[in-house]
């Protein structure tokens, strides 16, 4: 027989175990709902300390950062990631994760070209397009005139 | 000396012999189905070594102590070591044969590299460059997930027809076939290569074309590959004038669960049913409530299964006729990360078993 | 205490998830990418007034998901360049959101000289 690549793309297609879409999806909504669930505790928590909205948004982030970056030390984060999918990689605890990781792995190159250099593997493009976003955005409110949406 | 016969197919007319074999897994892979069927089974995967690669050598290096051991011979018994893994520059070989003072061969032909090794270590015994030889291959999940993954504390998810790279490794030591008397002689005087009542010999092999059908998935290589095996195994059949029932066993490594099914599928339109005598390695390996998903991959997995549980099998006389098709999918993160499709290979050795 | 807020943010937090996780079964694009896209979605949904009243909504809903550090860059763009122009263009953004960078940088670096290293099975 002579293989040809279309009909072998339609046998592959054929043969090829989908992802349980649906148990994905439900698990992805219950995990990451309820790490966003204790960031409302932990923000509630720091607004109690008398925190003003601002400082207790930065506080949040810094104590979900804190944790995320805690659970992936302990190894809990991917035993956790195998189930929950999108719903432990799209909260912050999850751009922690991101971070920790790799330098975790990579410190077997030393300190500097392994644990540091390597850290940003994963989340630097977030930080690249997150932060070229906003000065992209920034531009724009100061052509038009000064920032009235803030 | 070696006949070419049909269109690809080797035959040595003096078979090389399996002189003595060994393999040595990781943890989860000695808890797997084949439990038992291995000389070594660390519970360290770490293998008390500061780094993966270090870990991944450690073992390729004891496959190789082991497989010597029961040969009865020295490093420097051997006039050349075949050995290879998946790591950039074959890392876990090279270093764990540095202080061996043998000449070295690296080899990569990802997880084909096992079969790679044999049918190149036996063209060169039969074709009298070497008297005895080592081939061996490894694999480290922890090693190969850092270089073509992610790191192994990043909360990823794997797809149902991800493969998972085996912690394993595999080692044969190869000498001359039985008609070169002086030096069979002294082997049969030491005991070497009697495999109980009888001597496991490589009598042909077939090195695989790369075959590229358009997949570009790394997260499905069983179905990069499945291809390259066809090409290989229906040439080995038509070469030889055989059909699967002329052998006992015909085996794959490791084209994992999809892979296999596609292998069989694409058999089953030239009307080769290959199902009764096929097994496929990556799918041995690993039970289902392993969460492996597709099954084993990574050189370690197909060298361990063969090292293992097969030879000891034929060293029993269950198997008399192998079918040995190490597979291996022709990527590397960049050539992935440009676009560049996955191509299969896949070489085939044929191993029987002679005498009672 | 207002159990309401808890459950907003458990809905809205998880339901921003589920749609992720359906763009990462039914696409294969890579989490890299995804979490890049959440981030510019999420500085342009704020920039054009949509994601304000989500996250006074889900409060911590909107917000701890990657779609709020979109949301954070863009506030901190927006009120650096109300108060100090086009300075502000520049050192808005990274003002914003610079509490979760520096924590998960020095987290980074003190948990990866914590950790130990351990296979997977």
């Amino acid at each position: 027989m002579k293989l040809d690549k279309q009909r072998y793309q339609q046998l592959l297609a054929q043969k090829s175990p989908p992802s349980p879409l649906w148990k994905d999806c439900l698990k992805a909504f219950l995990f990451g709902g309820a790490i966003c669930t204790v960031g409302e505790g932990v923000s509630n928590f720091w607004q109690a300390r008398g925190l003003e909205t601002a400082d207790a948004a930065a506080a949040t982030s810094i104590t979900m950062v804190f944790l995320g970056a805690l659970l992936t030390c302990l190894h809990l984060y991917e035993k956790l990631a195998k189930h929950a999918g999108a719903g432990t990689i799209v909260p912050i605890t999850g751009f922690a994760n991101s971070i920790v990781s790799p330098a975790m792995e990579f410190k077997s190159e030393g300190l500097v070209l392994g644990m540091a250099a390597k850290m940003f593997v994963i989340a630097g493009p977030v930080l690249v397009y997150g932060i070229a976003a906003s000065v992209v955005y920034g531009l724009v409110l100061f052509l038009l005139g000064g920032g009235g949406a803030a | 000396m070696i006949e070419h016969i049909g269109r690809r197919t080797l035959r040595f007319t003096d078979p090389p012999r399996i002189l003595s074999h060994a393999a040595a897994v990781g943890k989860k892979e000695g808890e797997g189905p084949l439990s038992g069927r291995f000389d070594f089974v660390t519970q360290d995967d770490r293998m008390g070594q500061k780094s993966w690669e270090l870990a991944e050598s450690e073992l390729q290096k004891t496959a190789i102590r082991t497989a010597l051991q029961k040969a009865g011979m020295q490093k420097s018994d051997l006039d050349m070591i075949l050995a290879g893994d998946l790591l950039n520059q074959c890392t876990g070989s090279f270093l764990a044969s540095m202080q061996s003072d043998v000449p070295y061969l690296g080899q990569y032909g990802a997880c084909s590299t096992m079969a790679q090794g044999l049918a190149l270590g036996a063209c060169l015994v039969g074709g009298g460059a070497a008297q005895r030889l080592l081939a061996a291959a490894s694999s480290h999940f922890c090693s190969a997930e850092r270089q073509y993954r992610f790191p192994l504390a990043y909360g990823g998810q794997r797809t149902p027809t991800a493969q998972w790279t085996a912690t394993a490794a595999g080692a044969v030591v190869l000498g001359e076939g039985q008609s070169r008397p002086s030096r069979a002689k002294r082997d049969n005087a030491a005991g070497l290569g009697k495999q109980g009542d009888g001597h496991i010999c490589i009598t042909h092999a077939l090195f695989g074309k790369m075959v590229e059908m358009g997949v570009t998935d790394a997260n499905n290589m069983g179905a990069a590959m499945a291809p390259a095996a066809y090409n290989t195994l229906s040439t080995l059949l038509a070469d030889l004038g055989a059909q699967p029932k002329d052998f006992d066993c015909i085996v794959t490594g490791d084209l994992g669960h999809v892979g296999a099914d596609l292998l069989l599928t694409l058999l089953r339109e030239d009307r080769i049913d290959l199902s009764p005598v096929y097994s496929d390695c990556g799918s041995l390996l690993f039970g289902d409530e392993q969460d492996a998903h597709a099954g084993g991959s990574g050189c370690g997995c197909s060298a361990a299964v063969l090292c293992g549980p097969l030879l000891r099998d034929m060293q029993a006389g269950k198997i008399k006729r192998l079918v040995f098709a190490g597979t291996g999918a022709m990527m590397s993160p960049t050539s992935v990360q440009q676009g560049q499709p996955i191509a299969g290979i896949c070489h085939a050795v044929v191993i029987e078993r002679s005498g009672a | 205490m207002n159990w309401m807020e808890y459950i907003n943010a458990f809905w809205v937090g998880g339901a921003i998830c589920a749609a992720c996780q359906v763009f990462i079964d039914k696409t294969r694009l890579t989490p890299a990418r995804i979490l890049v896209s959440l981030v510019v979605i999420g500085v342009f949904l704020q920039a054009i007034g949509i994601y304000q009243p989500v996250v006074d909504y889900a409060g911590a809903g909107a917000t701890v998901p990657l779609l709020g550090f979109g949301y954070s860059l863009a506030k901190g763009a927006a009120k650096a360049v109300a108060e100090k122009g086009l300075l502000g263009v520049f050192t808005g953004g990274v003002t914003g959101a610079a509490g979760g960078i520096a924590a998960a940088i020095v987290f980074g670096c003190l948990f990866a000289l914590l950790a130990k290293p351990k296979s997977k099975s």
